[in-house]
């Protein structure tokens, strides 16, 4: 089966700045597919590259198989939402859904039907007569994503189409958007600087960083077994020890770091004397007891959430470590500026290159 | 009107000025549901007060009164000084009845001469407008959509430019090129393209470009202005939902810009019509425009009243046509006036 897009060796220059450096990637059709990372690291110079409001200054952009160069936005079989959204405030939603059968030529019939059919999808079904500023945020959402399945679409392309929502209405969107993907079995290429928005809805995640492709792979690849730096630090809450590999055994390997010395699982066999980072998640990390890897102390802070606490404890070189606990140890920490100590298995904590 | 026994209504009128501004600012309307705050708390007191005053001495001494004393003179006879105010000093309709019926240089019913200029003003204006929209939108729509700043302050600057030199130099100006030895038609018969120079002048050509060169800058700041707060992603969005370039103008950029270029029309519109250096200099023998011909009731037939009729005429065509722009693009006045 053919790739539903297929970036080669894309890159994009503006001037001297390169914002997207020899990205190359399959995506599936019918998958929801997204590009995570921080700000200003290309996703959007992606997502128009794709759509083709940017030419490539290399590579090729393949839909379907089908070399898009030199082919306009308005001829791909792409549709994209906006980070704005970029809805028409003069149309209806209805006007604003069928604007793209009307420029195709639709008859008023068929283009009616169509239009009732998507209002359906996104619940709005007797407010098609509605100026866009009547409606409230997740409803302009839902308008713009039906105005651009309206052209049946082989891609939907969505920019970040929930930031501008509050944090309720954000995970009501995440979970809608997913049931829409299944329902129409498009393919989405969703950018998110949002690692949760992330984890939660795609089939696969691209972490970006600086115009470059991380690492590719479904939700828990990028979680539990980050192949860099950059991404098990920026996907999720994760404790960094920087330091130089001194021993290896099998594998694992010691790293001399400030806060000690401390053992974790070199999966990317890196020898004696490389410059490393040891990532323990929070959430490995024990409270209280002893273990393999110690550290201590003095307590710095506890956030209680309810189901779980952030303890915060100041390592000796004044270094910020945290362990999330769940349940009752909690309720036992000692009071702030007391000693403590935090442990970890050496399986749980990862060694890759600084 | 203001007869020795009103005079001391004259010492109201500010105070009765003044008195309306400070109630509309007190119960200014407000959205629904919105809490703002006053006009008075908005400003402070001493500026609040100050702005009403002052707006108040600006509406009724600039703008009311003189228009009332124009109406008001459009209505009396011309007699000589002595006899103002005396008996023969009466209200009449002579004067609209002259625009009409009253002619001092044919035997003609009715004064066809001054209808016809009239008219034509009225029309050439209409199209003197519209072409400058044709003209202005492209390149307002470039500044606004496609150029970069550094080239959009450029290209101001070639526009803004000429406007250094006052009008009347830039009609001479026109007239030197448009003339018969002049550059256009040297360039013409130089080309072969003609073997009789082209009476610019005489075929109301020069007056035309003229007309819509004086008033082309208020055409491209009001369609810049509206297209520049056009959000670009909008025309990427119908672009990307399939739409052709003409379908996102006419469909996207043009109803948005709908106010602008109202504001843009009627603006140009009521200075053709109204322009008088342009006609003077630019019009041929022949041509008909009907602000000299208004100045000529003033300063020739030293004939007041007929020339405050007159005015009032024009200045009912140019209220009449922008009342009718807003009725057909669906507008209010406050739209036009952003
Ligand atoms: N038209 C442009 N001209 C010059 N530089 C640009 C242009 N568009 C983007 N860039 C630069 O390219 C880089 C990547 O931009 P891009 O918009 O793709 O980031 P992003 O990942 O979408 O960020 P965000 O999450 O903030 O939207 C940025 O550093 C930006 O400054
Ligand atoms: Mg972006």
């Amino acid at each position: 089966m053919t790739a539903a897009v297929e970036i080669d060796h894309l890159t994009v220059q503006f001037g001297l700045f390169t914002a997207v450096k020899d990205v190359s990637l399959q995506i599936r059709q019918g998958e929801f597919f997204s590009f995570l990372g921080p700000s200003g690291c290309g996703k959007t110079t992606i997502l128009r590259a794709i759509s083709g409001f940017q030419d490539p200054t290399q590579g090729v952009i393949r839909i379907g198989g089908q070399d898009m160069s030199g082919i306009g936005p308005n001829q791909r079989p792409t549709a994209l939402i906006f980070q704005n959204l970029a809805l028409f405030p003069l149309m209806t939603v209805s006007e604003n859904i069928g604007y793209g059968l009307r420029v195709r030529g639709v008859p008023k019939a068929d283009r009616d039907r169509k239009v009732d059919e998507l209002l359906n999808l996104i619940a709005l079904s007797d407010q098609g007569h509605k100026k866009i500023e009547e409606l409230s945020g997740g409803q302009k959402q839902r308008v713009a994503i039906a105005r651009a399945l309206a052209v049946e679409p082989k891609v939907l392309l969505l920019d970040e189409p929930l930031s501008a929502l509050d944090l309720k209405l954000r995970q009501h969107m995440r979970n809608e958007l997913r049931a829409i993907q299944r329902r129409v079995g498009v393919t989405f290429i969703y950018i998110t600087h949002d690692q949760g928005e992330a984890l939660t809805m795609s089939d696969r995640i691209a972490v970006m960083n600086r115009g470059k492709i991380e690492q590719v792979g479904n939700g828990r690849d990028v979680y539990e077994h980050p192949q860099t730096s950059f991404v098990a630090s920026f996907v999720g809450e994760n404790n960094g020890f920087t330091g130089t590999i001194t021993k290896i055994s099998g594998d694992q390997a010691e790293i001399e770091t400030s806060v000690g010395r401390l053992v974790g699982l070199n999966k990317k066999s890196l020898p004696v004397g490389t410059k490393a980072t040891l990532f323990i998640r929070p959430e490995a990390m024990q409270f209280g007891a002893q273990g393999e890897n110690n550290l201590s102390g003095t307590a710095a802070d506890a956030a209680y959430e309810g189901m779980t606490t952030h303890l915060t404890m100041k390592a000796h070189d004044g270094s910020s470590i945290v362990a999330t606990l769940t349940g009752a140890p909690a309720r036992e920490f000692p009071s702030q500026g007391s000693s403590v100590s935090f442990a970890f298995a050496t399986r749980d904590a990862l060694i890759l290159p600084a | 009107m203001l007869s020795s026994t009103g005079h001391p209504f004259i010492f109201l009128l500010p105070v009765l000025a003044i008195a309306i501004f400070w109630v509309m600012a007190k119960f200014e309307p407000k959205p629904v549901g919105v809490t703002k705050k006053s006009f008075f708390e908005r400003n402070g007191t001493p500026v609040a007060i100050y702005l009403i005053v002052a707006v108040a001495f600006w509406s009724l001494f600039m703008i009311v009164l003189p228009q009332l004393f124009m109406v008001e003179m459009s209505f009396r006879p011309k007699l000589p000084p002595i006899e103002m105010g005396g008996p023969k000093d009466l209200y009449t309709f002579e004067n609209y009845h002259y625009f009409i019926y009253g002619s001092t240089t044919s035997s003609d019913a009715i004064n066809w001469v001054h209808i016809k200029a009239f008219f034509l003003t009225i029309f050439a204006s209409l199209l003197v407008a519209l072409f400058n929209f044709a003209l202005c939108y492209p390149l307002a729509f470039y500044m606004a959509q496609v150029a970069r700043p550094a080239r959009v302050r450029f290209l101001l600057l070639l526009l803004i430019a000429p406007y250094w030199v006052n009008e009347i130099l830039r009609a001479f100006a026109f007239r030197i090129i448009f003339s018969s030895g002049g550059l256009i038609n040297k360039i013409l018969l130089g080309m072969g393209w003609v073997d009789q120079p082209i009476d610019f002048i005489g075929n109301d050509i020069a007056l035309y470009a003229g007309l819509g060169y004086a008033y082309m800058l208020m055409m491209i700041f009001s369609l810049y202005n509206a297209i520049e707060t056009l959000d670009h992603a909008q025309i990427e969005a119908a672009r990307d939902l399939g739409a052709p370039w003409w379908h996102i103008h006419a469909f996207i950029v043009i109803p948005f810009a709908k106010p602008g270029i109202a504001s843009g029309c009627t603006l140009v519109f009521m200075l053709s019509a109204g322009s008088l250096a342009a006609p003077l200099v630019l019009g041929g023998p022949r041509s008909l425009w009907f602000t000299p011909i208004l100045y000529d009731r003033f300063f020739q037939a030293f004939n007041w009243p007929q020339g405050a009729a007159y005015a009032f005429i024009l200045l009912l065509a140019c209220v009449s046509f922008v009342l009718l722009v807003l009725r057909l693009g669906r507008l209010s006045l406050g739209e036009i006036a952003k």
